[in-house]
């Protein structure tokens, strides 16, 4: 079949019109984002973190995070004097609505906020069978959700319990460092309505983000560094108490 | 080749695997995603599908494009590096279509207390009251003005209803 | 128990009281491990693919071993693995949030996943080692029965025939040898078609309950101590249904390899318990707990001592002692029942007890298992009933019993 002119009269207007949504959905929406300038971490800086919950009311109204799940949560720890191995963990609704009063008096007292840890070495995408759960060129560890079949083996693999299965959709659901906000240049929801400072988005790859300096001057470490998954998420004075 | 007489059936359901065996990659060729495996083995669409996401959260700058008084206010106090969407909540709608999308009233009884309600476990430099003893029910703005909460001598205009 | 400075009972006590909502839930759990993700199906699942597993080795045990006690079993235990083999993939089927993309593990598969080599290893099994090996035994009854049957069947006996029937004395030699082959090379299939499942657990460096090495090699024999005890248990049923002779030799050997594989299951997960109540490591207080209190029942009761401990005693009794063969039979038949029991529960304690502590080993949660849902007890149990509706259907379609054979050949 020939394309003929009256074709091509026909076809161009809703080609432009379609083209619009196509991109819209493309990284380069985002004209200058491109994957290979950035790789995604975050810090958390403990001392700071004052238990408000934003974060974790932010995530979920970012993202319609369904209820009962978490891809951001707050843990509070009491640490009575020596006894580092036996500390009393609360996280009442995930600091969904910060923490009422404590219980505990003495001792020592700080609260620990907790999400994917966007690992370089995850054990998560390690396992997924068919390819739904990867890191993207950017270190971003994201869902395709059009492709999970909802097996749950990443949500059984991942140290940290930050998946779960989303109950409508029935796939692996989890923190994606809120992506459609970072690749147009904004920060993500959680370190948006932290009022203190105490989340920070980090991108390891710029060399003028403050992430590099903060990390040469302050103790910093990742959650359980002995599951080797070169977490991205870093803890400013995490206490050895810390699960 | 007396090792291959009377071995016709087994050729037969040879075929029948090669035959199976060939439907397999036939079908393969249609059924995997043409971006399959364009970053890694994943579906490289999906990279832009999940950036493909409404915001519902516009970002402080957004706000301070417009709001410019109100940071100006928040630079003389401590209040400077929370975000306007801290408190205000997730606002996008707004900033994208600021006449017909008004941002709700906030009740600072409720609001500041979230932040400031004393506990043993917030950093002891923080400043954190027992609000039923420091305010005694009165709402938070009757005294402190939010954008710069510092109390200067000149009072607000009064609290929430 | 190692002794502790604080019991880790008391702190779970007062975390009891501390904690808010979530039901089920003693002490710390991080917010998304409450409820737990694996089923009572994936505790069916490498149930059933133990049973092929284990029925197949047995009927190895004759074609490559030359064991000629167990020959009457031979033809049933290869059943017995395609009936159970049939029915594997379905509690997977039912467990995915979206069973239509299952086939995407047959496109794409992520060669780093365990997991995504089920679609091969299964489909190889499924098609290279049973039924080649099923097809070439029956061969001969399938081209007898092609000509001697009417109606449908006799449609279903040619399609089976692949259009040949050739069933010379030549022919059925090579199928003998053929068939040698694919037994020698369906044993370490069988390894594989089970040790992986070890292995989807056993690589989970996140779960200290799953993690270890011995996983895969501790699947596989009580996989291969299930598998046995199966087919020793139909055999003797349906013997006893169709008011046949058992061959007591044959069931006393079967009972024997049961022993020996028995004793060699049981001292490797003694193995693995006395290594870690040894080492002691961050998590096995936690575990300790959680075997003490949540999974008593399950593992301490059902699995070790109902399920291990006495078949084990009631077998090496029969080893020891000259028996009748009525008291030998009763024996068998409940040492039989108990393994499979046991086993059963060894896969819950696996699956279940790996999910009901918190990876902080800070707290326990609770698995509520449905009645009539998609992953309930109810379609557990008709899960478990499938394979032996299907076993009958094959059994009537390709009869493993050796007079039904003979009867056939004079008919020729």
């Amino acid at each position: 079949m020939t394309i003929t002119r009256r074709h091509m009269l026909l076809l161009l207007p809703a080609a432009a019109v379609a083209w619009k949504y196509v991109l819209a959905g493309t990284p380069e929406a985002s004209p200058n984002y491109k994957l290979s300038e950035h790789w995604w971490g975050m810090l958390i800086d403990l001392p700071n973190c004052i238990g408000c919950g934003n974060c974790v009311r932010a995530c979920q109204a970012e993202n319609d995070v369904p209820d009962g799940y978490f891809r951001t949560w707050v843990e509070r720890y009491h640490v009575s004097d020596f006894d580092i191995e036996n500390p009393h963990v609360d996280s009442p609704d995930g600091g969904l609505h910060g923490f009422p009063p404590s219980k505990e008096v003495g001792g020592k007292n700080f609260f620990v906020p907790k999400l994917c840890n966007h690992c370089a070495d995850s054990p998560c995408t390690q396992v997924c069978p068919v390819g739904a759960t990867f890191i993207s060129p950017d270190g971003v560890v994201l869902v395709d959700k059009k492709y999970c079949l909802g097996c749950r083996y990443c949500v059984q693999a991942c140290p940290y319990g930050c998946r779960f299965i989303h109950p409508k959709t029935k796939t692996a659901e989890k923190c994606t460092l809120c992506y459609h906000r970072i690749t147009k240049g904004l920060t993500t929801a959680c370190c948006e309505s932290c009022p203190t400072g105490a989340r920070q988005l980090a991108d390891l790859k710029d060399p003028n983000d403050p992430i590099h300096e903060f990390l040469k001057t302050h103790s910093v470490q990742i959650l359980k560094p002995n599951m080797a998954t070169h977490a991205k998420v870093f803890y400013n004075d995490l206490d050895g108490s810390v699960r | 080749m007396h090792v291959f007489k009377d071995a016709g059936h087994l050729f037969r359901l040879a075929a029948v695997f090669v035959a199976g065996g060939l439907a397999f990659v036939g079908a393969r060729a249609f059924l995997v995603p043409k971006s399959f495996g364009q970053y890694g083995h994943y579906r490289g669409d999906a990279i832009a599908d999940i950036a493909a996401r409404p915001l519902n959260y516009a970002g402080h700058q957004a706000c301070e494009d417009c709001h410019t008084g109100v940071l100006e206010k928040k630079k003389t106090g401590k209040h400077v590096h929370v975000n306007c969407e801290a408190c205000h909540g997730p606002l996008a709608n707004h900033a994208a279509d600021p006449a017909s999308v008004q941002p709700p009233k906030l009740d600072t009884a409720v609001l500041c207390v979230r932040c400031h309600e004393a506990n043993i476990a917030k950093p002891k430099s923080f400043p954190q009251v027992a609000s039923t003893d420091h305010s005694t029910g009165l709402p938070c703005d009757t005294c402190h003005q939010p954008h710069s909460p510092a109390i200067t001598g000149e009072t607000t205009t009064g609290g929430s209803k | 128990m190692v002794p502790c400075a604080k019991p880790l009972c008391e702190i779970v006590r007062c975390d009891k009281e501390n904690v808010t909502v979530m039901s089920g839930v003693e002490g710390f759990m991080y917010p998304n491990e409450v409820e737990l993700q694996w089923s009572v199906l994936i505790v069916l699942y490498p149930f059933l693919t133990g049973l092929v597993a284990g029925a197949f080795i047995l009927a190895s045990l004759e074609r490559v071993f030359q064991v000629q006690a167990v020959k009457p079993t031979y033809r049933l235990a290869l059943l017995t693995a395609l009936a159970f083999l049939l029915v594997a993939p379905l509690p997977l089927q039912l467990h995915l949030g979206h069973p239509e993309r299952s086939y995407e593990m047959y496109l794409t598969p992520h060669r780093t996943s365990a997991m995504a080599m089920f679609g091969f290893v299964y489909l190889w099994y499924l098609m290279a080692v049973l039924v080649f090996e099923i097809w070439l035994d029956y061969r001969r009854d399938i081209v007898l029965l092609s000509q001697s049957t009417t109606g449908w069947k006799r449609l279903l006996y040619r399609v089976m025939t692949l259009g040949s029937s050739n069933i010379g004395e030549h022919a059925l030699k090579v199928d003998e040898r053929v068939g040698w082959l694919v037994t020698v090379i369906g044993i370490p299939s069988a390894f594989l078609l089970h040790g992986y499942v070890g292995f989807i657990f056993g690589s989970v460096k996140a779960n200290p309950w799953w993690s270890t090495p011995l996983m895969p090699v501790v699947f596989l024999f009580s996989a291969m101590v299930s598998g046995i005890a199966a087919v020793m248990l139909i055999y003797m049923l349906m013997r006893w249904s169709r008011k046949q002779t058992i061959d007591m030799p044959c069931v006393d050997t079967v009972a024997s390899y049961l022993f020996y594989t028995f004793i060699i299951d049981f001292s490797l997960e003694m193995l693995d318990l006395i290594h870690r109540i040894y080492e002691s490591d961050e998590s096995f207080r936690s575990l300790d707990f959680m075997v003490h209190t949540k999974l008593y029942m399950s593992h301490i009761v059902v699995q070790i001592m109902l399920g291990t401990v006495t078949p084990i005693a009631l077998l090496a009794l029969t080893q020891v002692v000259k028996l009748g063969e009525m008291a030998r039979k009763r024996i068998y038949a409940l040492a039989g029942c108990l393994t499979l029991i046991g086993i059963f529960a060894m896969r819950w304690n696996v699956v279940i007890g790996g999910q009901l502590f918190s990876k902080s080993f800070l707290g326990y949660t609770t698995y509520k298992m449905g009645l009539i849902t998609r992953e309930g007890l109810l379609v557990a149990i008709a899960l478990t009933i499938l394979p032996f509706v299907i076993l009958w259907v094959l059994v009537k379609l390709l009869p493993p019993w050796p007079e039904k054979h003979d009867a056939l050949r004079q008919s020729s």
